[in-house]
């Protein structure tokens, strides 16, 4: 039986109010009939009573007081899913707009999740191989990892996204698929992301979710748990290792942000809500391994810092869920080293388990730890060569300046198209370090320098 | 009937209310809709009643019905509790698991400890014995190496007019029955009930004269804890707060460890778990899982039950505290939980105070730090609870109202410092920002116990860090060339104690715990070289020659070089010194 309900009680922004509804459930979904039979889907997310509030994930354009027709489906807000999404395109609510034609859903998954019981996860440790130094020898990527990229406009977060993609995907097998959540960016970038999937062959292991930044803002909200449920499912149940790529974070928080205000909520810091922290987490948690599957979620959401400002609450709240963040430099980003990645200020906080003999080699953490702690003297020797002039610093603050460059021009920079191996990529920190006198490899057991330092 | 009238009417995110009056008492634990999800009644009007609810309440209609239970939010206390891993309000993870699988599902309901697990019971008591509360009655192994005891619960106290011989018991079997002052029958079986809001009573309260050893380097010798105090370690992301906990759960000498995963990550209470299970106690040669509990509310688990999370480890840790035992609770972290209050204050639309926390911070921050206590209990037996509360300050800025308000009721504070992370100096805790006020009391213990000049050679320590701090400021201005040679050798120890003495491997098998005795010797070989080189530059005698002898670099690496079990290679250390440095006075 269906009950339809005429008319609405108020329209504020994206919500609206209805009255003497029957047996409302909270969070769940309604469809809203315009007179011109368009129809918008909304959630429950508020009840007093009989009287409920009703968010619009398309946006109330259109809708009066009077011309409307809603209905409750009963159910939370929820994505058809089957094997064949592989290689296809949906909107920001899980709807396909490849124009393939709707898909044959195996079954339906409520987009919210659950939480994964903690001793039911198993502890990431394989890594990935992504190919680019800076990652794989500083910030080292693991299968069940959720590892952001911190960016700011104008800077190659895309480009590095898609070589980690490109590059991760030639060492997996057939296992391997990508989903792709893209909350209000523009048309050309989606384009460049599926472009650059084409030309890297695996397009067919794709799975798109698009709100573009022309979409409804709101709808936004849920495009990153539509590709988390899908991806969670792909994993979970199909077994495949899952890359889930999420573009720009930001928007999607300032949708939440637009959303709260206009429910009249009481704002946090720089006018979040006060709950940003626990949706953030609610996304980014949902990438793991679990015991009872072979397969894995993880998960590179990209955010842009406003202001390139890494304490504004959306790379905060995010480096405090996430397991490390890759922060890409403008300072780097203006020398023209690709990637820009600022070593210093990333982190993976995975890296310690999951590299060492066994994985990478047994050399690794020591020459991570090394590389760490001397590019940081770097900086030093650089603020104060800022001051006193590079001519007046001392011979070992000179080395170090030279070290610091050499790093930055052979280590940190390298192709778009260049796919290191971790051989390849230990090695060249040992030649960078060797350039340095023993003694001021402090972080190296004996035995370890002796073995991989290159005396001149 | 008054059960009908309490029917859900609104539902706000984990916030539901119910129309009209009822029966219901303040934090009162009721059991919300069809599915009997947990709530407490968190505010009462005349004609509205407010419940949090602590778990997700997606698909809850109003009409459903509230039930009430009589009770406060509580605990059940009792052998079989260490080991395990619970959720925020004590419920097993296993057993959720068994339930719901791989993913946590709605309205779950599971015992807090095994009900079916039989436990060799020792009674301690016998017919006509008069037991106060408190007193132990009875005792049984819990883990290899904690003996549970069970003590009459706080206000109750009678004559034993019924006792089971010794045997295997299930926690709700009942084996001493005892008779109340007022003429009533009171059954005790191996647990107990306890709610978490409120402090369990305590004979008095102790000073607080002995340090809880960490093992960790910066702390024991520069800041430390007391047993029985309260600590904050502050810092932003990737300074190293959950590893610092992590090493703390890991090699503390308390005898109960209790870990509280407040709204952090899943992958991380998964390591603890795997963590704690392969490690070997180095005090009593069995697994740290022996003396473990764990309670994980990850970030993504409903918002209200984090809150909770925070006193049902209290609780936990006053529990095993009151058999005699030093426990120790790590939060990981207060600020989640804060933000939880914040969070549930918003959706109940209060007033708002600094930064949208509720007014109420301050209070609800002192009522938990002062829950910790070196405490005579009730059994008559000393125990403790040292608390540590991680902060994660927004924007890794000191200023902002948790870590200050926290600061106002720990006494110790070890701040994580950006800089030395980045640098991969850890533990990052900055030795300029942090303090320790437990050091005036501490100083007797340490005196008798390790040496007189412990505390001595600490506080030169600190002079020459506050020293280096000094000088830095000049050679960030003027280079390092254009010191005097006194001031290059100040630098140069200060150099020394930061690598060699605070920065510590938490993955090298020997620094990872270091015993007092290993720290007052590392100090001594630092400060004897610092005295031996500071009289040769008295000789016009120039620093690079000292450098040369290889001795400041051999020194940064005693940490890795002497093994644990070794000490008296430090002897050697300082004989090296002694006879490579006479061969400048002869000159």
């Amino acid at each position: 039986m269906e009950i339809k309900q005429k008319g609405l009680k108020q329209i504020n922004g994206s919500l609206v109010v209805l009255e003497g509804v029957e047996n409302p459930q909270y969070e769940e979904m309604v469809e809203i009939e315009l007179n011109d039979s368009t129809k918008k889907i909304g959630r429950i997310v508020k009840i007093d009573g009989d009287k409920v509030v009703v968010q619009v994930f398309e946006g109330t354009r259109g809708i009066s007081m009077t011309n409307v027709k809603t209905r409750k489906t009963g159910k939370p807000m929820e994505i058809a899913l089957s094997p064949e999404i592989l290689g296809r395109i949906f909107d920001g609510l899980g709807r396909p707009i490849d124009s393939l034609g709707e898909i044959y859903p195996t079954c339906h998954k409520d987009v919210n999740g659950a939480p994964i019981n903690p001793v039911s996860r198993v502890y990431p440790r394989n890594y990935i191989n992504t190919g680019i130094s800076s990652i794989d020898a500083l910030t080292t990527l693991i299968r069940g990892q959720k590892l952001p990229i911190f960016s700011g406009s104008g800077m190659k977060h895309n480009e590095l996204a898609v070589q980690i993609v490109r590059q991760a995907s030639v060492a997996d097998n057939d296992d391997f698929a990508i989903v792709f959540a893209a909350m209000g960016v523009k048309n050309d970038v989606a384009e460049y992301f599926r472009r650059s999937f084409e030309e890297a062959n695996v397009l067919n292991r794709v799975v798109m979710f698009l709100n573009l930044s022309n979409d409804p803002i709101i709808e936004r909200i849920i495009t990153p748990r539509c590709a988390l449920t899908a991806a969670e499912y792909l994993a979970y149940e199909l077994n495949k290792q899952i890359l889930v790529v999420m573009t720009d974070m930001t928007s999607y928080a300032e949708a939440l942000r637009e959303f709260s205000s206009s429910k009249g909520e009481i704002p946090g810091r720089k006018g979040y809500p006060g709950y940003l922290y626990s949706d953030f987490a609610s996304l980014y948690e949902r990438a793991g391994i679990i015991k009872d599957s072979k397969g894995s979620v993880t998960q590179i959401p990209i955010l842009t810092m406003p202001n390139d400002d890494i304490t504004n609450p959306i790379p905060d709240l995010t480096g405090y869920i996430t397991e490390g963040q890759i922060v890409l430099d403008r300072s780097l980003d203006y020398k023209g080293v690709y990637p820009p990645i600022g070593i210093l200020a990333s982190l993976s906080r995975l890296m310690k388990d999951g590299i060492g003999e066994g994985y990478t080699r047994d050399d690794h953490s020591a020459l991570s730890n090394q590389l760490f702690a001397v590019y940081a003297k770097v900086q030093d020797a650089k603020s104060l060569a800022g001051v006193i002039g590079e001519d007046e610093l001392s011979e070992t603050d000179k080395m170090y300046i030279k070290f610091g460059k050499e790093f930055e021009t052979r280590f940190i920079n390298q192709g778009f198209y260049e796919n290191r191996t971790i051989e390849e990529t230990l090695d060249l920190g040992w030649e960078l370090l060797s350039m340095l006198p023993k003694k001021e490899l402090d972080r190296v057991d004996e035995e370890i320098l002796k073995k991989h330092y290159i005396e001149n | 009937m008054p059960e009908n009238k309490n029917v859900i009417y609104g539902i706000n995110g984990p916030v539901v209310t119910i129309k009209g009056k009822t029966e219901l008492s303040m934090m009162e634990m009721v059991y919300v809709g069809e599915k009997r999800l947990i709530g407490e009644v968190i505010k009462l009007e005349d004609d509205c009643t407010t419940i949090q609810v602590y778990e997700e309440t997606t698909g809850l209609m109003p009409g459903e019905k509230v039930e009430s239970t009589g009770n406060m939010l509580s605990l059940v206390l009792g052998p079989g509790i260490i080991r395990n891993i619970f959720d925020g309000i004590q419920r097993p993870l296993s057993a959720i698991e068994e339930t719901s699988g791989a993913f946590i599902g709605k309205g779950a309901s599971v015992d807090a400890i095994d009900t079916q697990k039989k436990w060799d019971v020792t009674i301690d008591v016998k017919e006509g014995d008069f037991l106060e509360s408190g007193q132990v009655y009875a005792h049984c192994q819990e883990s290899p190496v904690i003996l549970h005891k069970m003590m009459v619960p706080p206000y109750i106290r009678g004559k034993v007019i019924e006792c089971h011989q010794d045997g295997q018991y299930c926690v709700n079997d009942t084996i001493v029955k005892l008779k109340l002052d007022n003429g009533m029958e009171y059954c005790l079986t191996l647990c107990q009930k306890w709610p978490i809001r409120s402090p369990r009573p305590t004979k008095k309260r102790m000073g607080v004269v002995k340090p809880l050893i960490t093992g960790q380097r910066v702390i024991d010798t520069l800041f430390p804890v007391a047993k029985g105090g309260a600590a904050a370690i502050p810092g932003g992301f990737g300074t190293g707060k959950t590893m610092t906990q992590h090493q703390l759960a890991k090699w503390c000498d308390a005898d109960i460890i209790i870990y509280v995963g407040c709204g952090e990550r899943g992958n991380e209470m998964t390591q603890a778990l795997q963590e704690f299970s392969e490690l070997i106690d180095p005090r009593t040669g069995k697994p740290l899982t022996d003396r473990t509990v764990l309670i994980a509310n990850t970030s993504n688990m409903p918002v209200a039950a984090r809150e909770a999370s925070i006193y049902t480890g209290i609780t936990i840790a006053e529990y095993y505290r009151d058999m005699g035992y030093h426990t120790a609770l790590m939060a990981d972290s207060t600020s989640r939980w804060a933000e939880a209050l914040r969070e549930i204050s918003g959706r109940l639309e209060e007033m708002p105070a600094d930064e949208g926390f509720p007014a109420y911070l301050p209070s609800r921050l002192s009522e938990f730090y002062e829950r910790a206590g070196y405490v005579e209990t009730l059994c008559g037996e000393e125990g403790s609870v040292t608390l540590i509360g991680a902060v994660s300050p927004q924007g890794s800025d000191f200023s902002e109202p948790v870590t200050q308000n926290t600061k106002r009721f720990t006494r110790c504070f070890w701040a994580l410092d950006k800089s030395l992370a980045y640098a991969r100096h850890y533990p990052a805790i900055n030795w300029n920002d942090s303090y320790s006020e437990y050091l005036g009391e501490l100083k007797g213990w340490y005196d008798e116990n390790v040496s007189v000049e412990f505390i001595k050679n600490r506080d030169k320590i600190c002079e020459i860090l506050l020293e280096e701090n000094g000088l830095l400021e000049i050679v960030n201005l003027v280079g390092s060339d254009m010191l005097p040679d006194d001031q290059k050798l100040t630098l140069e120890i200060a150099r020394l104690i930061r690598v060699g003495f605070l920065q510590q491997n938490a993955f090298h098998k020997d620094d990872t715990f270091v015993s007092l005795e290993k720290q007052m010797k590392m100090m001594q070989v630092i400060l004897h070289l610092y005295k031996k080189s500071m009289k040769i530059i008295s000789k016009q005698i120039p620093i690079s020659n000292i450098l040369s002898t290889g001795l400041f670099d051999k020194a940064v690496k005693m940490k890795y070089d002497i093994p644990n079990d070794k000490l008296e290679m430090f002897d050697e250390y300082i004989n090296e010194i002694d006879s490579k440095l006479e061969t400048f006075f002869r000159e």
